[in-house]
């Protein structure tokens, strides 16, 4: 259990971190996830110790970090750029963590070499023991050094934007197998991205932080579902929007209105996700300016009344059957809009 | 095809014609003169010259001096280097810009200098035990203020590059400052540390002006290569001259020879393939 207490952090008259709080149960996968700036990659190289707070506490197992250091916090640090020691072997950089310990703790050379073909064997790179990081691909360096940090046992591992610097392909990949990992090892883990598809697919919980502040905690549907901020809805995919007024405990947007429980009367804004809103090719409520295919899908790009621009997306096959020309008048519903007050 | 190949940068042909000829005309044909004059030596000449104890002895100074200098600047300049690249203090600049005045300033400037200060009576020599000035101990301090700079600038820009990563990461791992050190930075940067050592034992086997003033120039006590080789051209011994001047150049190539080798050796253990 890791438990964050009011932390904050100003790097001269920038602020990092800004009363942050926070409880990371055991054996869990916590993405933090926000636009850079946001200060996530600050909370995890404090929860290191690489980095340390001005303020508040940070209590892992219950016991007070700051009397910890890095290296007695067994904890494993993947950084984003992977940080591999150029002079030494894939094996060499593996073993690195186990050769510089000291005293009861210590290895024979015997346990060191089994340990290391264990920790190979799991990220798959058995054959590449003797090539040097300079011979390995991305993906490839990535693995290394999570099985360099994984070769200490930690407790909790902590990846830096694992796989910001990889293809799109690899990093599907590798999230898939670092899911697995993580569940078979019974780790608790926590990583920092900016993706907000590699968040809610890998994470048991998502911690969204915006400016230094967490935005909202929460499961991957419930932060997508009942996202807390415009600025959580926002990040968490494409978003038309709109402005609202409200009136009464209704939102008038556009030619909708909408249920504005709890909202004072006034401006506020509201939220479509694109693939929420469906056509209606006799309706009258837009019209079509261009339409993109994207794959599966189809981006219309849509004007309503009052020069309002929206997207809509849906699929090839109901675009093809509605028969959708840019140029056209269509009707619009909106399955899910959501309000928000204006700040 | 090979010659119907683009080529990405050309000009080839042309470069190294001119590298070659320039190569020649400053370096190589200077040293074949020197080697075609030795060639002409007879057997007993080369006996008469490198068995007299007077130039082993100034053999000895200049390569074990330099190479006692060249370790010291190894030690000191890495540790110029790191504060320079690692701190940031008030009058770092200034720092900076003094390392490179061993560069600039004439050599007998700097040999006067330091005689004045290490002199039995002089400023620091009067606090000392032992005699600094006219000993080797003396020569040797010229060569180290001579070499410092080689070696602090050569490490520098290399050390500026080792990523904090590195060291966050060894520490993560749970190394020590000291095993974070030995093990990680210093391989890094232990080719230029290298570099930077073989040239400051260069400059000093070959330095002259600066050791002549504080060494004392005792024959076989504290007497260098280089002067011993000016003190046979000024009597008229070119033959004695030379046959130095051959040796110190075939011992000077060897080491840095075998530097360099080491150096690839070295590369090559690492797998640096990119």
């Amino acid at each position: 259990m890791i438990e964050v207490s009011h932390l904050s952090k100003t790097f001269g008259a920038f602020r990092a971190l800004n009363d942050v709080s926070l409880r990371i149960p055991d054996g869990k996968l916590v993405a933090l996830l926000g636009p850079s700036g946001s200060g996530k990659t600050t909370l995890l190289r404090i929860l290191a110790g690489l980095d340390h707070a001005d303020s508040g506490h940070v209590h892992l197992n219950g016991l007070n970090a700051a009397n910890l250091q890095t290296r007695d916090r067994r904890v494993g640090f993947v950084f984003q750029h992977y940080a591999l020691f150029r002079h030494m072997s894939v094996a060499e950089n593996v073993a690195f963590g186990l050769k510089v310990r000291k005293g009861a703790n210590k290895l024979t050379k015997a346990e060191i070499a089994d340990r290391v073909a264990r920790l190979l064997d799991l990220v798959h790179l058995s054959g590449l023991a003797p090539r040097y990081p300079s011979q390995l691909s991305g993906g490839q360096r990535q693995r290394v050094a999570l099985a360099r940090a994984l070769a200490v046992e930690p407790r909790l591992l902590l990846l830096d934007e694992p796989f910001g610097a990889l293809d799109a392909q690899v990093r599907k990949d590798l999230r898939r197998w670092l899911r697995q990992l993580h569940d078979d090892m019974g780790l608790t883990s926590v990583f920092v991205t900016h993706d907000q598809e590699e968040a809610l697919e890998l994470a048991d919980e998502v911690v969204v932080m915006s400016k230094g502040r967490i935005e909202q905690i929460g499961s991957p549907a419930d932060i997508y579902d009942n996202p807390a901020s415009p600025f959580v809805f926002q990040f968490l995919g494409n978003a038309n929007r709109l402005d609202a007024t409200i009136r009464d405990g209704i939102a008038h947007v556009a030619h909708w209105r909408t249920a504005a429980t709890g909202l004072a009367d006034g401006k506020g804004i509201a939220f479509i996700r694109p693939h929420e809103i469906d056509i209606d090719p006799h309706g009258r409520d837009a019209t079509i300016r261009h339409h993109v295919v994207l794959g599966p899908t189809v981006r219309l790009d849509l004007r309503l009344d009052g020069d309002v621009h929206a997207e809509a997306v849906i699929d090839r096959d109901s675009h093809a059957r509605l028969r959708l020309e840019p140029g056209q008048q269509v009707g619009l519903t909106a399955r899910r809009i959501v309000v928000f007050a204006q700040d | 095809m090979a010659a119907s190949k683009p080529k990405v940068i050309p000009g080839f042909s042309v470069t190294l014609g001119v590298t070659l000829a320039y190569l020649s005309l400053v370096v190589l044909i200077p040293l074949a003169a020197l080697i075609a004059k030795a060639a002409g030596m007879s057997a007993t000449q080369w006996l008469a010259t490198l068995g007299d104890s007077r130039v082993l002895a100034s053999f000895r100074l200049s390569f074990g001096g330099a190479a006692i200098a060249a370790s010291v600047n190894g030690v000191f300049g890495l540790l110029v280097a790191w504060v320079l690249v690692r701190y940031r203090f008030p009058g770092r600049k200034i720092i900076d810009a003094l390392i490179d005045l061993p560069f600039a300033l004439p050599t007998a400037v700097a040999g006067i200098a330091l005689t004045a200060l290490y002199a039995p009576n002089g400023w620091i020599g009067h606090l000392l035990p032992f005699k600094v000035a006219f000993t080797p101990l003396g020569a040797i301090i010229a060569m180290i203020f001579i070499g410092l700079p080689f070696v602090v600038r050569t490490i520098e820009p290399v050390l500026q590059d080792v990523d904090r990563e590195l060291e966050e990461a060894a520490t993560s791992l749970g190394a020590s400052r000291s095993q974070t050190f030995v093990r990680v930075i210093l391989p890094a940067i232990a080719p230029a540390l290298l570099t930077g050592i073989s040239l400051a034992f260069a400059r000093a086997v070959g330095e002259y002006g600066s050791i002549i003033f504080i060494a004392g120039n005792l024959p076989g006590f504290s007497e260098i290569a280089p002067l011993l080789i000016v003190t046979k051209l000024e009597q008229y011994d070119y033959v004695g001259a030379t046959a130095i001047a051959c040796l110190m150049l075939a011992a000077s190539f060897a080491l840095l020879l075998a530097i360099n080798l080491l150096q690839k050796w070295n590369r090559q253990r690492r797998g640096a393939a990119s």
